[in-house]
């Protein structure tokens, strides 16, 4: 039998109410896989969970049920295999962007002399086009030169996953745009795995292989997974022309605005729908996503 | 004049003589010439010496208890009662007790230094511990670092300015009360020295010495506070 990279196995997330009544039930019953080198996106309401799943796979916070295997060993406490990039950055501000760089590297190869470190770090703040700030201090950077840092300190440990919660959510869409460009670039010389939670309808098809739909809490749940088709090396300007993009943007959309409160706290029906777009029924019918989607069974 | 000769020998004396004094006094600061009469630099140093040598136990076991106590909500549960009522104790209350226990003037001096500066130390060590940021702290928990690593290479760092902050506060409450420990205790010190010229109703010197309390009170403080200024960082 044959196993994923990472599987998630029926989780649950409950916290206790503060004054002994109900208590919340943040989702319920989450099971899918990914494989490895896949490039994955979670799209959801506010609210409905996203984060606490990131934590449970980063192994900061613990599932109520349900278990998580990576490389078909269990997740338990946080392990510098599964790199986590925050959405405030999370730098140690009495650190320069290269001490930062280096505190992951240094945690990572522990044997290494002071030399490697260095040039390691070095190179991955190239990579992210920050070598002249590698002297300043995180106050003294920009907020998307910051979430580079942070980006650099991750891929620089080399971890098998890489968890992204909304990690370009507080940038402009310009900045945003371009390090997009640069997380590409990235992602496509390592090939890392890569779990994101994300806002922006727009960074996920740009961004993902597939992207994973969930509903709105509590008892929420990850309803449907979109592949995306369109063919990479990808680009902003690029994607755009993609036949496929717009009926995937409308289908995404069209779950945030109206599946994703219908579906919401229906129970039973466990199985993720997964989707697929076929850009060769283009009818233009783009208005009506669901006209084209060709659904193939879970 | 209405004044008799008595009160005029215990005017408060013009600037000029203080002045004068100062000199004489800064000129030779460390003349020796028996139990009571020190130069000034002599007396300032023994209070310096206990000040720093109450301060700094203070502080070893200060520090590492309010860490403990920052990072553990436990610890911080057990110990909180016993810091809220020993904390409000006049260190002074200490002395007689002191006294008997150690049987020994200076040292009793040292402890009652020791006492004082421990609670803004521990105080503000275990609220700069406990406040330190989640993320930060996440950051080192995804990077595997052991719990030792974790409190030296980030809640140290991060909790450092308000560890600084409690040692300033610290020191400065240390040199209040070293003055009152040593009018107390007697024999040395600036706090024995003020008392003495006032038994002498040499005004100039009580003056003069009451200036150079000021004086090595802030210049303890402008340290701590250049240190301060090397741990501090911006977010
Ligand atoms: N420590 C906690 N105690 C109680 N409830 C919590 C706790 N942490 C999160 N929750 C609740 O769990 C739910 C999911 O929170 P979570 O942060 O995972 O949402 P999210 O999908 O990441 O939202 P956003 O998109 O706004 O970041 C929310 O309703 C929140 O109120
Ligand atoms: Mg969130």
């Amino acid at each position: 039998m044959s196993h994923s990279f990472l599987e998630i196995q029926g989780l649950s997330k409950r916290f206790p109410a503060a004054n002994g009544g109900e208590g919340l039930t943040v989702f319920e019953n989450v099971s899918l896989n990914i494989e490895k080198g896949e490039f994955v996106c979670v799209i959801g309401h506010s609210g409905c969970g996203k984060s606490t799943i990131l934590n449970v796979l980063a192994g900061l916070d613990e599932a109520s049920d349900g278990l998580v295997f990576m490389n078909g060993k269990e997740v338990a406490g946080p392990s510098l295999d599964r790199g986590v990039i925050f959405q405030n950055y999370s730098l140690l501000p009495w650190l320069s962007s290269l001490k930062n760089v280096e505190f992951g590297v240094k945690a990572r190869w522990p044997s290494w002399s002071k030399e490697q470190i260095r040039d390691h770090s070095m190179r991955y703040l190239e990579l992210v086009g920050l070598k002249e700030a590698a002297l300043r201090k995180p106050a003294e950077l920009s907020g998307g030169m910051r979430q580079r840092v942070s980006i650099a300190r991750a891929f620089a440990t080399q971890p098998q996953l890489l968890l992204m919660d909304e990690p370009f959510g507080a940038l402009d869409a310009l900045t945003r745009g371009v390090i997009q460009e640069e997380l590409i670039k990235i992602w496509s010389e390592s090939k890392q795995t890569v779990f994101m939670i994300t806002h922006d309808v727009d960074e996920a098809i740009l961004l993902s292989d597939r992207i994973l739909l969930m509903t709105n809490g509590p008892y929420a749940r990850i309803a449907e997974s979109v592949k995306v088709s369109i063919p990479r090396p990808r680009n902003r300007n690029s994607v755009i022309h993609d036949p496929g993009y717009y009926k995937i943007r409308n289908h995404l959309v069209d779950f945030l605005v109206n599946r994703s409160k219908e579906l919401a706290g229906a129970s039973g029906a466990e199985a993720i729908e997964t989707v697929a777009v076929d850009p060769a029924h283009d009818d233009g019918a783009v208005r009506a996503p669901e006209a084209v989607l060709a659904k193939t069974g879970s | 004049m209405l004044m008799g000769g008595a009160e005029q020998e215990a005017r408060v004396p013009p600037p000029s003589d203080i002045i004068a004094l100062a000199l004489d006094e800064l000129g030779n600061p460390f003349y020796d010439a028996g139990p009571n009469d020190k130069g000034i630099g002599i007396q300032l140093g023994y209070s310096i010496y206990r000040v720093m040598a109450g301060f700094l136990m203070a502080a070893a076991i200060a520090i590492p208890i309010g860490f403990v106590v920052g990072m553990s909500p436990l610890m911080y549960k057990a110990l909180n009662p016993f810091i809220q009522v020993l904390r409000p104790i006049s260190p002074l209350a200490w002395m007689p007790l002191a006294l008997f226990v150690i049987k020994d003037s200076e040292a009793s001096a040292i402890f009652v230094i020791f006492i004082c500066s421990i609670w803004p130390m521990l105080i503000n060590t275990a609220f700069g511990v406990a406040s330190v940021r989640r993320d930060w702290v996440n950051v080192a928990r995804t990077h595997e670092l052991s719990p030792f690593k974790t409190a030296l290479t980030v809640i140290l760092p991060a909790a450092a300015p308000t560890i600084l902050t409690g040692m300033r506060i610290s020191i400065g409450i240390a040199w209040l009360v070293i003055v009152a420990a040593e009018m107390l205790v007697g024999g040395t010190g600036i706090g024995y020295y003020v008392w003495n010229e006032w038994n002498n109703l040499d005004l100039a010197s009580v003056i003069f010495s009451i200036l150079m309390i000021g004086i090595v009170g802030m210049v303890l403080d402008l340290m701590l506070s250049a240190v301060s200024r090397f741990v501090q960082y911006k977010e």
